[in-house]
């Protein structure tokens, strides 16, 4: 079977979830092989690579990778002359960037935002949703390798069932003057909050403008908290500063799917539910009972989200003694 | 300094849009408009103009007849001069296709600094600024949430939100950038920005002047092909009810009934 290109992202070998999703939809399209760079790459790593599918294991020895992101462009397009059946990134910022890139080099087709990805008799097929998740998109690409870009969270990791022994294959790295160009002067890692991570969870709980200040936003973590959620906000709860943007759910923050989605004194704008309305169950607390919010809830309390939630806090509390 | 900022006419999404039979966006029947993410990258355009008057301001869309409606409202904002690229041999073209035709569009344009926006409303693949940037062999700088152009050392910085970390990039222009809307609130076009964008000067290129032949575009050049497209059942709304003072003991309720509690 073909290979499958993978570029795995890590953060000094703490390989994050959505790496071993790509390499779980890579296992069904040909042979998984997981590209990754940067400190950190121990036996450990390449042993949680193969329990996911990656046969191969391709390590780019050059440590620019990190200050020149664009160089990714370079070592895929070398990788993908033996003609793999497809490239997967993570459809992020940093992954898609180097999609589109990539297809131009190489002439390819490209796709992203995928919601799954399956083979198909001419190739992969390409689950995307549309305009605020309100339609269902297949698509193919019909040029070049295939370039797809997957969303975080599209399919739950799925370990191997027997070990496999990997085969480790190493490249060097020049960078070429396009790649050079780009720096990365300074990162700061986003330190793990102690909640899960936004785009992984099962509940999300987010607060809008009705919060009325940062403080309150502690009343969104308690909640989070009792039901072992991660906390999200609306762009206007976003924009006014009580809460930082990496948590904003929707078109230009993150898409969340969790099994349940909790939003406190968020109206329900189209660009908000572009985020989240494909949540498995949605409650809201709102005063404005024609908040659209409450189009797609399934649960829905009219009223004063300061009297409603530590209501709510108490009896789980109460509950659970 | 010379910039240019890439522009799109997108369906308005308060307006619903949908496809076409032959799964296209139906812009037919909806209302168009200039992307409101773009408007931020326009607004970062004028902001760089505002500090250093001597910078001249372009916009450049690809698109339909309509999409000359987006030059003429950022131009309405500010800037200087419009170039809209028309040709019935684009119709269907994807985001490689988009990319191919802004980009020689831009070879003409010679800007020390492009931008865009993150994504378009419409499509939305975020895929046609680092394109750009291949194709011209520019360094990219995308997703900005801060953006700082210093036109004096000629160098170009972003600090920008990734998934694992907020990073800060920098590159010497000319360079490509696209924003997001974090970068700050777009301006709203004044009365007589209306009047004075009437008269700035807007040009329409084709195919032909570009250079472009036309079986490298349009949907038979498409690098990719939609094979299904069916709307997703509308969420049902559940059930709503007043708090008359046991709002957070219903909501419990039903929490345990669905194993979250
Ligand atoms: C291009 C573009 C992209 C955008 N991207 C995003 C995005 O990614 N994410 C996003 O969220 N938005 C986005 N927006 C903004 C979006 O259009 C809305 O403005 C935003 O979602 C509104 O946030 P909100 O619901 O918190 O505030 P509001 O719309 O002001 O709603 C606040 C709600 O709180 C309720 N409320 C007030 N007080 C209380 C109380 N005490 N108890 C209970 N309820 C109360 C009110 O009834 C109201 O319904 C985008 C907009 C544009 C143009
Ligand atoms: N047809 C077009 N004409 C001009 N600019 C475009 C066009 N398509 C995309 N762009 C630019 O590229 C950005 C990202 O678009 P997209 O890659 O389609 O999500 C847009 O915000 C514009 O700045």
């Amino acid at each position: 079977m073909a290979e499958v290109l993978v570029l795995i992202g890590h953060i000094e070998g703490q390989i994050r979830k959505p790496g071993l999703e790509l390499l779980t939809l890579a296992r069904e399209l040909g042979t998984p092989v997981a590209v990754c760079a940067g400190p950190g790459l121990d036996a450990e790593v390449i042993r949680t690579l193969a329990r996911y599918g990656a046969h191969r294991v391709h390590l780019v020895e050059s440590g620019e990778l990190e200050d020149h992101p664009v160089g990714w462009v370079q070592v895929l397009a070398d990788l993908a002359a033996t003609a793999p059946q497809a490239v997967l990134l993570e459809s992020t910022p940093e992954g898609r960037e180097i999609a589109a890139r990539l297809a131009v080099r190489l002439g390819s087709g490209v796709l992203t935002d995928a919601v799954d990805v399956r083979p198909g008799p001419e190739g992969p097929v390409v689950t995307q949703w549309a305009f605020a998740a309100g339609y269902e998109v297949t698509a193919r690409v019909v040029t070049g390798v295939p370039v797809i870009a997957v969303k975080p969270n599209a399919v739950a990791p799925v370990p191997l069932a027997e070990e496999i022994e990997p085969e480790i294959s190493r490249s060097g790295l020049d960078l070429d003057e396009a790649s050079l160009r780009t720096h990365v002067v300074s990162r700061a890692v986003r330190h793990s909050t102690g909640r899960p991570q936004l785009t992984e969870a099962e509940v999300v709980v987010s607060g809008g403008r009705g919060l009325g200040g940062a403080d309150h936003f502690e009343l969104v973590e308690r909640l989070a908290d009792a039901l072992g959620g991660a906390v999200g906000a609306s762009r206007a709860a976003v924009d006014a500063g009580w809460y930082p943007h990496t948590h904003q759910v929707g078109q230009t923050g993150v898409t969340v799917s969790p099994q349940l989605y909790v939003a406190l004194g968020i109206s329900g704008a189209i660009q908000h539910r572009a985020g989240m309305q494909t949540s498995k169950t949605i409650v809201a607390v709102n005063k404005d009972r024609e908040a659209p919010i409450f189009d797609l809830a399934d649960h829905g309390v009219v009223g004063d989200l300061f009297s409603v939630v530590p209501q709510l806090l108490d009896e789980i509390a109460r509950r659970r003694r | 300094m010379r910039i240019v900022v890439c522009v799109k006419h997108v369906p308005d999404m308060a307006s619903d849009p949908g496809f076409t039979a032959d799964h296209r966006v139906d812009r037919d029947g909806v209302q168009g408009r200039l992307s409101e993410l773009d408007e931020h990258a326009v607004e970062q355009a004028l902001r760089v103009l505002d500090a250093a008057p001597d910078t001249h301001l372009t916009y450049l869309t690809v698109g339909p007849a309509a999409a000359a409606e987006a030059l003429r409202r950022a131009l309405a904002m500010g800037g200087h001069a419009a170039v809209h690229v028309s040709d019935d041999a684009i119709a269907g073209s994807d985001a490689p296709a988009t990319a191919l035709v802004l980009a020689a569009a831009l070879r003409r344009l010679e800007p020390d600094l492009v931008l865009c926006a993150m994504a378009s409303t419409d499509g939305g693949t975020s895929l046609v600024p680092a394109m750009l940037a291949e194709h011209l062999a520019l360094p990219q700088l995308t997703f900005a949430a801060e953006l700082t152009v210093e036109p004096g050392t000629a160098t170009v910085r972003i600090r920008r939100d990734g998934s694992r970390a907020t990073e800060e990039l920098r590159a010497t222009l000319p360079a490509v950038v696209s924003v997001t809307d974090r970068t700050g609130e777009a301006r709203y076009p004044s009365f007589k920005g209306i009047m004075a964008a009437k008269k700035k000067p807007l040009e329409t290129w084709n195919l032909a002047d570009l250079g472009v032949p036309a079986d490298q575009v349009g949907a038979g050049a498409a690098r990719t092909v939609v094979d299904a497209i069916t709307a997703r059942p509308p969420r049902t709304a559940g059930t709503a009810l007043p708090d008359e003072g046991e709002g957070g003991l219903r909501l419990a309720d039903f929490l345990s009934g669905q194993k979250f509690v």
